[in-house]
């Protein structure tokens, strides 16, 4: 901790060269820190700036207002929110597309219905994970072909990784556009949109998995002449299927946010519902939304963590968006 | 692969017994999954109704779409008047500008003597219109012109002697063709041959011969379709022809039609830039270049940019606030190093709810609270990942090794000083690896809320798509996001490998 120690026993020629070195060193890893943080600090202060430059608020203009705003989204009452989310008629109606809390009912029968928001709810839960397995279904085709100890062709792996690095690197909304485009406003932009990107995504943490897998069943099984399927069906699959059913649950639960998301540019489910009603100001039904939302995301966060540490143990893995 | 006899494998299997014989539920296990999976994909099929909705989508459109892509269209359309003549008009929407007077497209005249017509039919200011052998002028300037013209003749009925386009041949791609006169469209694609016949005063269309599946007439005696793949297709009205001609490539990609380099080579474009005269007094070629290339009005290369530099920045300024505040947090919330559970659980809690509000929840309050833009969100990345990362660090921070932690507080460090020498340089790679891979992932993630208002180029490229006709721009669009996202993947990948020193890839 006192690294510049000048005083002390006088050194031999050696020790000298020695402690001159440790000093270069120590000077140049000093100077790359401070370089580098102002690098850093020049590229974020200068993005900043350009970003308050870009918008279409400024941040210290508005930074008063946000409370203002904040206010917009207190209700009426506490009920009032409890209303919105389960689609009772609200003692303030006046017709106004604010208190419309019955409008939205699905009737299942004559008496009993499913409220708007949880339908909504459960339509975009229901994207996620039919997304989530049309993905993994994919990336698990495809991760053989793209590992090198499977697939030891570099013709073949070399373009399958590509595919899959540009259909997770293409941009989600451009795939929900375009099927949107061909197939109007429905869930089915956002299966499309979530799954493409899921088979991209899942397909590169399968195939680092089989890259690291044990090769001695499969050396076994090419000892008795298995053909390619048998190796992986035999060999393969049963030691990797932990990790990828917990790389799908860890999916699921970023792929629930995604639909969110997608829903709001016209992709089903409740992200529409959410963005309308945030724009037009309406309290409850905007609070109503959200708590479904965090309850939603809690609820499958727990079930996948519960789910992966009985599949895998307490093995960690990182998340990826 | 070798298979065993069934004595052989009952002798092993007598000798291991324990190993051969499955629980049940090993063994129903994979046919259980895989009839849970079909009935769950029935169940979907019902629920989102796919079925429904794949039988009434439109597919022609889509491959239309897809094909404007990487290609576009210039769609003549030539307007048959009674008495023969044919008037050719361009969409001013076009990219090649409102008379490009095209070598795919031969015209013959002929001098026909024309009746004015007596009253003003809607098509009247078009049909009128003397036949465009040239006009120089733009169509904005035309419009009105033409007009008065039709208000002239309107006055006027005295027979008019004129030169007028009687038969025009145009060449979709190399194997097909139109060609068009007052009675009759000829149109050909491959080696197959279809005539049309015209008869503009009882407003027909009639087929000389049953119609080949590329031509659909959906009524009798009404328009005719005539597709021709990715070279086009036409539409024949009894006194109209609507022609679609396809051309791959991006039309006006540098300079549109308003600029004075426009339909020059790359060579002239260099020689005028270097030793031209001066086209606009009062600044050199060269800024009239680039200027007219930055705001070419059908690509906006300009705003394209800045969009894209600000998608970035949203990511880069959203992820390295939500670093260095989830830093510190972090320390708190690890339950080793700051020994006070309520502290623990607060921040815990903090970091739960920053996450689960989705990043969706917060680009829009942020989108109303700061107007559009890349503060938004800035904001609406910084407070996800502040939870995200916070978590994943506190994680990262229980798990540590203790025995640095021990060895620097045993010769009487300060707790700061544990921290700084004992705690961060184990943490210090991961952390900062952990924080590129977010940098990397928020640079997509960003474009998805920038479509909901949170600034960048998700807007501008949800915008471009709900019009249905700039999808040229979309592609643009997209090779520049996917270009700097792998740009991005790269450097990202180069500096963890560096930090933790192995290759993630």
């Amino acid at each position: 901790m006192n690294s510049s120690n000048m005083s002390g026993p006088v050194l031999s020629q050696s020790g000298q060269f020695v402690e001159q070195h440790w000093r270069e060193l120590n000077g140049r890893r000093r100077t790359y820190t401070v370089l580098g943080s102002l690098a850093l600090l020049l590229a974020l202060s200068g993005s900043l700036w350009y970003a308050n430059d870009a918008n279409s608020g400024k941040f210290f203009d508005r930074l008063p207002h946000l409370f203002d705003f904040l206010q917009v989204f207190v209700p009426r009452d506490g009920m009032e929110i409890f209303r919105a989310m389960f689609d009772l008629p609200s003692p303030y109606d006046d017709g106004s597309l604010k208190y419309d809390y019955p409008d939205g009912r699905h009737y299942l029968t004559d008496g009993f219905y499913i409220p708007e928001y949880f339908y909504r709810m459960l339509e975009t839960v229901n994207i996620a994970i039919f997304s989530t397995i049309i993905g993994a279904l994919g990336g698990f085709c495809l991760c053989f072909l793209a590992a090198r100890n499977m697939t030891p062709s570099r013709w073949l792996r070399w373009p399958v990784r590509r595919f899959m690095e540009v259909l997770r690197a293409f941009p989600e909304v451009v795939i929900a556009g375009f099927i949107l485009a061909i197939f109007s406003i429905g869930p089915i932009p956002g299966i499309v949109a979530i799954s493409v990107h899921t088979i991209g995504a899942l397909g590169k943490l399968f195939f680092e998995v089989v890259e690291n897998a044990d090769m001695k069943p499969d050396e076994g099984l090419r000892a008795v002449g298995g053909n390619w399927l048998e190796r992986l069906w035999f060999g393969m699959v049963p030691q990797v299927m932990p990790n990828f059913s917990s790389y799908i649950l860890l999916r699921l639960e970023i792929n629930v946010r995604a639909s969110t998301i997608i829903g709001a540019v016209g992709g089903g489910g409740i992200g529409e519902a959410l963005r309308l009603s945030i724009s037009r100001g309406d309290a409850a039904k905007t609070i109503a939304m959200i708590i479904l939302l965090l309850l939603t995301v809690i609820a499958v966060d727990q079930f996948s963590a519960w789910l992966r540490k009985k599949l895998v143990g307490e093995q960690s893995f990182h998340m990826s968006a | 692969m070798t298979l065993l006899s069934t004595p052989e494998y009952e002798r092993l299997a007598a000798r291991h017994e324990h190993l051969l014989t499955q629980s049940a539920w090993k063994t129903y296990r994979a046919p259980l999954l895989a009839t849970g999976l079909i009935v769950y994909f029935m169940f979907c099929w019902w629920f989102f109704s796919i079925g429904k909705v794949l039988g009434s989508a439109n597919y022609s459109i889509a491959g239309n779409y897809l094909a404007d892509w990487v290609s576009y269209e210039i769609r003549p359309e030539l307007n048959i008047d009674r008495d023969g003549a044919i008037t050719i008009t361009y969409s001013r929407f076009d990219p090649i500008g409102p008379n490009p007077n095209p070598d795919w497209m031969k015209s013959e005249t002929a001098t026909v003597t024309r009746q004015p017509v007596a009253s003003a039919q809607p098509e009247a200011p078009a049909a009128s219109a003397p036949a465009p052998a040239a006009p120089a002028f733009n169509f904005m300037a035309n419009a009105p012109k033409a007009e008065a013209a039709a208000s002239a003749t309107t006055v006027a009925r005295a027979p008019v002697t004129e030169t007028a386009i009687v038969k025009s041949t145009i060449d979709l791609g190399r194997s097909a063709k139109i060609v068009v006169d007052h009675q009759s469209v000829i149109l050909t694609r491959g080696s197959e041959t279809v005539e049309l016949r015209l008869d503009n005063a009882a407003g027909t269309v009639t087929a000389q011969a049953p119609l080949p599946t590329w031509v659909e007439q959906r009524m009798a005696g009404g328009r005719a379709y005539a597709y021709f793949g990715f070279a086009g297709w036409a539409e024949v009205s009894a006194d109209r022809v609507r022609i679609h001609n396809r051309f791959f490539g991006w039309a006006n990609f540098f300079f549109d039609i308003n600029s004075a380099f426009f339909g020059k080579s790359l060579g002239e474009v260099f020689t005028l830039v270097i030793s031209g005269p001066r086209i606009d007094a009062s600044q050199s070629n060269l800024s009239l270049a680039w200027n007219d290339i930055l705001y070419n009005p059908s690509w906006q290369h300009l705003d394209v940019w800045s969009k894209l530099l600000q998608t970035l920045v949203m990511a880069f300024v959203g992820t390295v606030l939500a670093t260095l505040l989830s830093f510190p947090l972090a320390f708190i919330a690890a339950r080793n190093i700051t020994r006070n559970r309520v502290l623990n659980q607060f921040t815990k809690r903090l970091f739960d709810f920053l996450r689960s509000v989705d990043m969706l929840i917060w680009a829009l309050f942020f989108t109303r609270a700061f107007g559009p833009g890349p503060l938004a969100g800035i904001s609406a990345i910084f407070f996800t990942d502040t939870g995200t990362l916070g978590k994943l660090y506190a994680e990262a921070l229980e798990n540590l090794d203790d025995k640095q932690r021990e060895g620097v507080k045993s010769v009487g460090a300060s707790p700061l000083a544990i921290q700084r020498y004992g705690v961060v340089p184990q943490v210090l790679p991961v952390f900062a690896s952990q924080a590129l891979y977010f940098w990397e992932s928020n640079t997509r993630s960003a474009t998805i809320i920038g479509a909901v208002g949170a600034g960048g180029i998700g807007l501008k490229l949800w915008e471009a798509m709900r019009t249905n006709s700039n999808w040229e721009n979309v592609c643009y669009m997209v090779l520049l996001i996917l270009l700097v996202v792998f740009i991005f993947d790269g450097i990202s990948n180069a500096l963890r490998s560096r930090l933790i020193g192995t290759a993630r890839h």
